[in-house]
């Protein structure tokens, strides 16, 4: 039997961290001496290097962006929902959509979860007091909350806001196609969130290499951390790449270059000759970051919720280090997947980027299969966090099977550029993001705010959420196989594309009436606290193990670190994880394998 | 070879929504379309059914502790080596296809040069036919059926996608390099495009239409036309009526000095073309 747990004797508590005297929970006392002597109100939020002051920052800052964007979606479905719709001019519309992307992929998600969620639980997961770099941290985010404020000024200069799409794919981005100063703002605040990314990367990875306390081995890291160590380095492959593009775009703009125009060029045989820009490269070039970007968005999603999914079933994670390997398969597909966005522009080998993307779908189902064994032969209890971790599952299912048919070319020449595409992107999107992200919000509050969230207002949000998220993308699905494009103001009469359009913006309304309960939730929350305690979920993982919120430096103690689940082994030490074999089944007596594995 | 069985009982099984494509080409992508979509029935539909099994079977019926084990080798092994199998297999139908989508013929029997530009469509023909229209005035596309047609993409501004649903196939227009591919339409008939890569303010309404007719109708059509526009440098690929492809009935508002333009304003619909039929 191979030892997945460490021997015993390695690693033994050792004088950095006491064994805890006193039993955790509800008598648990709260930690004198470490309260915060700095600034309080305002000034502690703009000036705190904290990292859960900065990761809350970032998330309130996210999902504000996050509504933002949401009800520009809405006036976008209101404008498709009749064919020749007057609501929106073309010029409204576009800017809309590009607005609309660029939000919700450059500011929400991402930062959402590597800014906000990961800044705040990474250093509790690993042990550590703050991020490796708590200044740098703060320089992050007050670079991201500046770009985003430069994005969305977007909207209030002379011709308004970019109307190239999220993309920003030239010629079209460029000063001729597409003038004004919405573009540059758009392209600056792409910038200045690029840096922030970049910088954050940097602290998570530095964070997790070296401030883990005695005793997290690399392999006792929560799945959550190992996420976002991979989504740091794709973040350090993929964001410089981007913001090196987006600087040259700018030349293009300003600065008389020509990168990615083709003026100038004599095709010679059809062949461009030398000294000549490429429109390609820009494409070449986004898609670089553009791929792993959409793994940057995914991976802490996964992270979240292979957290909830053992918590809620009282069962570890399945095929844990299998797991890990699942995640840094990913990543390292993900960077050979870029051109499988540019399978019609004719100009790239096919076969290969065909075969790379197919094959992330191996990875992806291992991950599938540990999230059902982890649920296998648990006891599951449908919190909110549990019912979106589950509502992932499913819509992450679809999206993830409609996405190996787009990796295939023949059939994304069929559908490329349609709302089949737009279809499936939302699904991985929604089903990572939206419910991913808010499993994590209702999973990770208690701790936060050492109070809870109504459960009947969260199983609201979720339900509505759910039942409006297929109304609203499976009769995409429908209409872009029919030949509807994306990116279109107004579609012909005669086709047959209203119905399934007109289903999809009632069900766009249902998604943004169930986030009306979540908002509904706070302020609840708020006026009428129910005190959360240090652990009310009896979850796993360090995080659970300080007071609800923690203190200005996370921990005074720590239990002793012998598994991937610190607080569990704590709190349950006649139900330690067992690599293989049948393991407890009752409250009694562990197996020997047990005892040989701490 | 579950996969090569598909494929070959291909037309029997539903569209599954697509369309059954109206080029030989896009045939091939529609079976390859119904494989996958097979495929995904079955391997999400197995996904689906374990998810909701373990949701129902292992809900919390007491407070007994479950089983803590963490692996499983065997079906670890099992769960990874099987999604290599399937994506191998789909692979290999991927390329299949893709290699009869994407093969260009040595001697096309028509040859269209299409340039992109905002707002609209050129189609350029070997004996100078030009055919030109934009936005609300969709140009269209004569083309012989049952014959190869080798169209070469261009974009005169910002990129464009060349787009026919019933085809199956999309392609960008590019500024700075040109693209090539065949189709081979199989019947007579009207097939709608659309522009699908986002260009600018009417992106929207960058329609065209390729109308495929026999392969004598598309020689007379070629001809008739070649004599007109030779005869009226004027013309900018704006075609007279009974020359004008256009099946949708939006007939241009051509104010020519022919002979012809008596007939122009009268909407004439449907099968345009009188000079069609009389070869």
């Amino acid at each position: 039997m191979t030892d997945v747990i460490a021997p015993p004797g390695t690693h033994e508590p050792t004088e950095l961290h006491l064994p805890p005297e006193v039993p955790l929970g509800d008598g648990h006392e709260p930690h004198g001496g470490h309260e915060e002597h700095g600034p309080t109100g305002i000034l502690k939020w703009l000036t705190s290097t904290d990292h859960k002051v900065i990761g809350l920052s970032y998330m309130i800052t996210a999902i504000v962006i996050f509504y933002i964007s949401g009800i520009m979606a809405l006036f976008m479905r209101l404008q498709l929902a009749t064919p020749h719709s007057s609501l929106l001019t073309f010029s409204q519309y576009n800017a809309l959509f590009t607005m609309h992307g660029g939000l919700m992929l450059y500011l929400f998600a991402g930062p959402f979860a590597f800014g906000g969620l990961a800044n705040y639980i990474v250093p509790l997961q690993v042990g550590a007091p703050d991020m490796a770099f708590p200044r740098l941290n703060a320089l992050s985010y007050w670079l991201y909350l500046t770009g985003s404020i430069t994005m969305l000024l977007g909207f209030f200069v002379a011709g308004g806001a970019a109307q190239f799409g999220w993309v920003a794919y030239a010629p079209l981005s460029s000063a001729t196609s597409s003038p004004g100063a919405g573009p540059d703002l758009f392209l600056m605040g792409i910038a200045l969130t690029g840096f922030s990314a970049i910088f954050t990367g940097v602290n998570l990875c530095g964070t997790i290499f070296y401030l883990r306390a005695p005793g997290m081995t690399m392999f006792r890291m929560p799945i959550f951390t190992w996420n976002m160590l991979v989504t740091g380095i794709l973040i350090l492959i993929a964001f410089p790449v981007l913001t090196a593009a987006v600087v040259m775009l700018f030349c293009d703009r300003h600065f008389g270059t020509h990168i990615y125009t083709a003026t100038g060029c004599h095709l010679v045989n059809g062949h461009a000759m030398v000294s000549c820009g490429s429109p390609l490269l820009w494409q070449n070039l986004f898609w670089f970051f553009g791929h792993p970007e959409v793994y940057i968005l995914a991976l802490p999603f996964f992270g979240i919720v292979t957290e909830v999914l053992p918590v809620f079933s009282r069962r570890p994670v399945f095929g844990y280090k299998g797991m890990v390997f699942a995640t840094m398969a990913i990543a390292a597909l993900s960077t050979g997947v870029w051109a499988h966005h540019m399978f019609t522009t004719g100009a790239v080998l096919l076969p290969f980027f065909s075969i790379l993307s197919l094959l992330i779908a191996v990875p992806t189902g291992i991950k599938f299969f540990n999230w059902i064994g982890t649920m296998w032969h648990g006891q599951l209890t449908f919190t909110t966090p549990m019912l979106f971790s589950i509502g992932f599952l499913f819509a992450f299912l679809m999206g993830g099977v409609t996405g190996i048919m787009l990796a295939s070319p023949p059939i994304d020449f069929a559908v490329h550029d349609t709302y089949f595409v737009v279809a499936h992107f939302h699904q991985v999107l929604v089903g990572t993001a939206v419910f991913g992200g808010f499993a994590g919000v209702y999973y990770w509050y208690p701790k936060m705010f050492g109070r809870m969230l109504r459960e009947s207002l969260g199983k609201w949000h979720f339900w509505l959420l759910f039942i409006g998220f297929w109304v609203t993308f499976m009769p995409q699905y429908v209409v872009g196989l029919l030949g509807m494009p994306r990116r279109v103001a107004s579609y012909p009469s005669n086709l047959g594309w209203q119905s399934y359009n007109l289903v999809s913006t009632v069900g766009a309304f249902i998604i943004a009436a169930s986030f009306a309960f979540l908002l509904v939730n706070f302020v609840v929350s708020w006026r009428k606290p129910i005190p959360a305690g240090d652990n009310p979920w009896d979850a796993h993982t360090l995080e659970w193990f300080t007071t609800s919120p923690p203190p200005h430096h996370n921990y005074t103690h720590l239990p002793p670190i012998r598994s991937e689940r610190p607080t569990w082994d704590y709190n349950h030490p006649d139900a330690l994880t067992v690599p293989h074999g049948k393991g407890v089944h009752t409250n009694g007596k562990a197996n020997g394998k047990v005892t040989a594995s701490v | 070879m579950a996969l090569g069985a598909l494929l070959l009982t291909g037309c029997q099984l539903p569209t599954f929504g697509a369309y059954k494509g109206a080029t030989s080409q896009a045939r091939s992508t529609f079976h390859l379309w119904q494989g996958f979509f097979i495929a995904g029935i079955i391997v999400g539909g197995f996904t689906l059914l374990l998810i909701t099994w373990v949701i129902f079977r292992y809900r919390r019926r007491s407070d007994e502790m479950p089983r803590q084990t963490q692996y499983h080798t065997v079906t670890e092994i099992f769960y990874t080596v099987v999604p290599i199998l399937i994506v191998i297999g789909l692979f290999v139908a991927t390329v299949l296809v893709e290699n009869t989508v994407t093969a260009v013929e040595p001697n096309p029997a028509a040859k269209i040069d299409v340039y992109a530009f905002q707002w609209g469509w050129e189609f350029s023909y070997p004996n100078g036919v030009k055919v030109i229209g934009q936005t609300t005035d969709a140009p269209t596309m004569m083309v012989p059926t049952g014959q190869t047609v080798r169209i070469t993409l261009r974009s005169y501004d910002v990129l464009h996608g060349f787009y026919v649903p019933e085809f199956n196939f999309s392609r960008y227009a590019s500024p700075g390099y040109y693209t090539e591919f065949d189709f081979n339409v199989l019947h007579d008939g009207v097939y709608r495009g659309q522009c699908t890569q986002l260009c600018g303010l009417y992106h929207s309404l960058m329609f065209f239409n390729v109308r495929s007719v026999s392969p004598s109708a598309y020689r007379t059509w070629l001809r008739v036309t070649g004599a007109y526009q030779r005869t009226h440098p004027n013309s900018i690929g704006q075609l007279p009526a009974d020359l004008h492809a256009n099946i949708n009935g939006t007939v241009p508002s051509y104010s020519g000095n022919s002979g012809n333009s008596g007939n122009s304003g009268s909407g004439n619909t449907g099968n345009t073309g009188g000079a069609l039929s009389g070869d």
